[in-house]
């Protein structure tokens, strides 16, 4: 037999794991999934920001894939679109980076500037 | 934990299984599995998202996108493209979520646009065959309330707040009934369910066991708490294969989780509940015949009084709730009364769960704010009628309703005002006529199913109804005489007033409104022996138009009964006497020289 403690437990596990299922208004993180990505190593990128987005239970941020973003030589890429701001380009992203820009640019709104495609050519 | 990165979710209602949904989902096992990917998408199997009409239906989340009539083919597709590459399938997606270019979320779309979702508020998004599912949206968590804040004065307290009538057709206030059966003091007690959905072209019931069967459980252990009861039923009937097979398997979980049985999380409370399956008498949907039914006898009504709430299952004080009234509990428990009594209008509250059916763009299943008018469902929500045919009327509440003709069209889904135009609320199916819709044929219809179904122990309904349907096969056969009409309102009369249960006494109600509203239609078919929407085959006549005929004598070829004779190039003739009426030589006649009338 549950008790009602217990109940709860599996109210809030599930909860976390079923969140992903309804609409969302939020800031979007699009990780670049064509072959270029892929090849690149974008799938380890692409979990470690399920996994970072979840584990702050953060419930408004998407995470999405889309397609080939256009400059290959950098993937892989991820695009913040944060409600109302300019979509942001980190390149060559790897899982280690991901930390950092959900906890300063999706939760905090400062884009990690160091990791964007603007400060390549410098 | 395991967190998927991706859902997706597959109908696995009624409709959509039969249009091979499972096959669709297999194949997303597969290839989801062959691609790597088990680790990071979810496939679940969900109840209905009521759009039938475009089913199999799958939605991929967090993109959200509505694919429609997915073929086990498109999966491949689907999945190289969308679960990998992260490029939606456009041209499988909902034409109506694609403008120009941008996928519109699913809350602007028209078809759920106008709804609002209380009863159906689980289906199409948990796992109705996991129980963690339904406990994360909040499940469990009212009879969890139930038992360790409030009394049983307070549940029935608060479920009369609510205004919250019942749902399986007659709108008795739910919380009276509550009362009744509390004030009856008896040593037993039973709550017990009506799922014996028996109109034709109703599934809101089981769209509701299929997608969320513990939503029944939790407020049938609710009910019992606020009763007394520590046992409760359901009945439903066998037609519903894959509604009989979730409820078993959600009271599986549940007993096996506590929540159901002895003691339930450790307040003392007791409830337990047991299945019983109907053997598809419509009669049975009768509160008084379903309890015979489950005591094992034959599904026949009983005289009331006594009232199941006095006297009911064995003799013993008797709820009996229908499956959608159940699925409002819940959230009035959680939400308040109140919130419910919120919702809709005066005197009818919350919401109603419709089967759109019919000559309906959007088959399917809608919950609208009660008061929404006709018209909304009609056009905003069905889509209005196919092929721009114009809409005759809609029948609401099945065989015991009526028909709400083209200008009531404004009138607000409301308990009293469908029942002051002559039709009534109903358990919730409302079948679309349109233009090419008979009202004598449609009438004919129902009466027949009520003839078939008739338990046969009072006389009004057994010899009545068949009566009554003989008249009506009769006017349909264009061997109509003057007076039938007359016959057929005093027959109704009698009948209204004199059967024993409300199968009986709602029977005539499809003949008086169609009489009420297209009494036009039977004079026409009496007297000028003419089907007006052209329905009544027996009334029909395929004539060649000499002018427009060029003798070409393709109509001979094709007409199966070989009743149109005629020269080459002079114009054909066509036996009246020898005609079927299929009306294939209108279909060949590349001249369009064939006219009905």
């Amino acid at each position: 037999m549950k008790t009602i403690q217990e109940l709860e437990e599996i109210r809030n596990r599930t909860l976390e794991k079923i969140s992903i299922r309804k609409e969302r208004q939020g800031t979007r993180v699009v990780v670049g999934m064509a072959t270029c990505g892929i090849a690149a190593g974008a799938r380890p990128v692409l979990l470690s920001f399920v996994e970072e987005v979840n584990k702050r239970k953060l419930q408004d941020v998407l995470v999405s894939q889309t397609g080939c973003i256009g400059v290959c030589e950098y993937e892989p890429i991820v695009e913040v679109y944060r409600p109302g701001e300019e979509k942001v380009t980190y390149v060559r992203m790897t899982p280690e980076k991901v930390g950092k820009i959900v906890a300063e640019h999706v939760v905090n709104g400062k884009a990690v500037t160091e990791y964007t495609i603007g400060s390549i050519d410098k | 934990m395991e967190i998927f990165r991706s859902h997706v979710l597959i109908c696995a209602g009624t409709g959509c299984t039969s249009s091979r949904s499972d096959n669709v989902a297999k194949a997303f096992e597969r290839l989801i599995k062959e691609e790597g990917l088990e680790r990071e998408v979810k496939v679940v199997r969900t109840g209905c998202f009521g759009l039938c009409e475009v089913g199999p239906i799958v939605i991929i989340y967090p993109e959200g996108a509505f694919y429609s009539r997915v073929d086990e083919k498109d999966v491949e597709e689907i999945v190289k493209e969308h679960l990998v590459k992260g490029r939606i399938v456009k041209r499988l997606l909902y034409e109506e979520t694609l403008e120009k270019d941008n996928i519109k979320s699913l809350n602007q779309v028209d078809f759920y646009k106008k709804q609002m979702r209380v009863a159906l508020r689980n289906c199409g998004v948990i796992d109705p065959e996991n129980i963690d599912e339904y406990i994360a949206m909040d499940g469990y968590k009212a009879i969890q309330k139930v038992l360790t804040e409030m009394t049983p004065e307070k549940v029935i307290e608060e479920v009369k707040k609510s205004g919250l009538r019942g749902r399986g057709g007659a709108g008795f206030p739910t919380g009276m009934k509550w009362q009744f059966a509390y004030n009856s003091k008896d040593d037993k007690k039973y709550v017990c369910c009506n799922a014996d959905e028996g109109d034709p072209g109703a599934f809101m019931d089981r769209s509701v066991l299929e997608g969320d069967p513990h939503s029944v459980l939790e407020a049938m252990a609710i009910a019992g708490y606020a009763i007394g009861s520590d046992q409760g039923y359901i009945y439903v009937r066998a037609e519903y294969p894959i509604a009989v097979k979730r409820l078993q398997i959600a009271i599986n979980q549940a007993r096996e989780y506590g929540l159901l049985g002895e003691n339930i999380l450790g307040t003392g409370f007791s409830f337990d509940i047991d299945l019983k399956i109907g053997a598809g008498a419509f009669v049975c949907g009768e509160e008084t015949a379903l309890l015979n039914s489950i005591e094992g006898k034959r599904g026949e009504p009983r005289p009331r009084p006594p009232f199941p709430a006095v006297k009911g299952l064995w003799q013993k004080p008797t709820i009996l709730n229908n499956v959608e009234t159940y699925a409002n509990i819940c959230q009035i428990i959680i939400k308040g009364g109140d919130w419910f009594g919120s919702i809709g209008t005066e005197r009818s509250k919350g919401t109603k769960v419709f089967a759109l059916g019919g000559k309906i763009n959007n088959t399917g299943l809608v919950e609208i704010p009660m008061g929404t008018t006709v018209r909304d469902v009609i056009y905003e929500i069905g889509g209005g009628c196919p092929n721009g045919k114009a809409f005759k009327a809609v029948q609401t509440g099945g065989p015991s309703g009526g028909c709400i003709p083209a200008e009531l069209i404004d009138t607000p889904i409301e308990y009293d005002t469908l029942v002051q135009i002559g039709s009534m609320m109903g358990s919730g199916g409302m079948i679309v006529m349109d233009e090419d819709n008979c009202m004598v044929d449609i009438a004919r219809f129902f009466l027949d199913f009520t003839c078939d179904e008739s338990c046969g122990k009072c006389t009004p309904c057994r010899e009545g109804t068949r009566r009554m349907l003989e008249i009506l096969e009769k006017i349909t056969e264009g061997k109509g005489e003057e007076g039938d009409i007359d016959k057929l309102e005093s027959l109704a009369k009698n009948i209204k007033a004199s059967a024993l249960c409300a199968l009986g006494q709602t029977s005539p109600n499809p003949i008086l409104s169609t009489l009420r509203y297209f009494r036009h239609e039977y004079e026409a078919h009496i007297i000028d022996k003419k089907c007006p929407a052209g329905v009544c085959t027996a009334l029909l006549q395929y004539v060649i138009d000499e002018d427009k005929c060029k003798g070409c004598g393709i109509c001979a070829k094709n007409c199966p009964a070989n009743c149109i004779s005629g020269k080459a190039k002079t114009p054909y003739v066509i036996d009246q006497d020898k005609c079927i009426k299929c009306g294939t030589c209108q279909e060949k006649c590349p001249f369009g020289a064939i006219t009905r009338r």
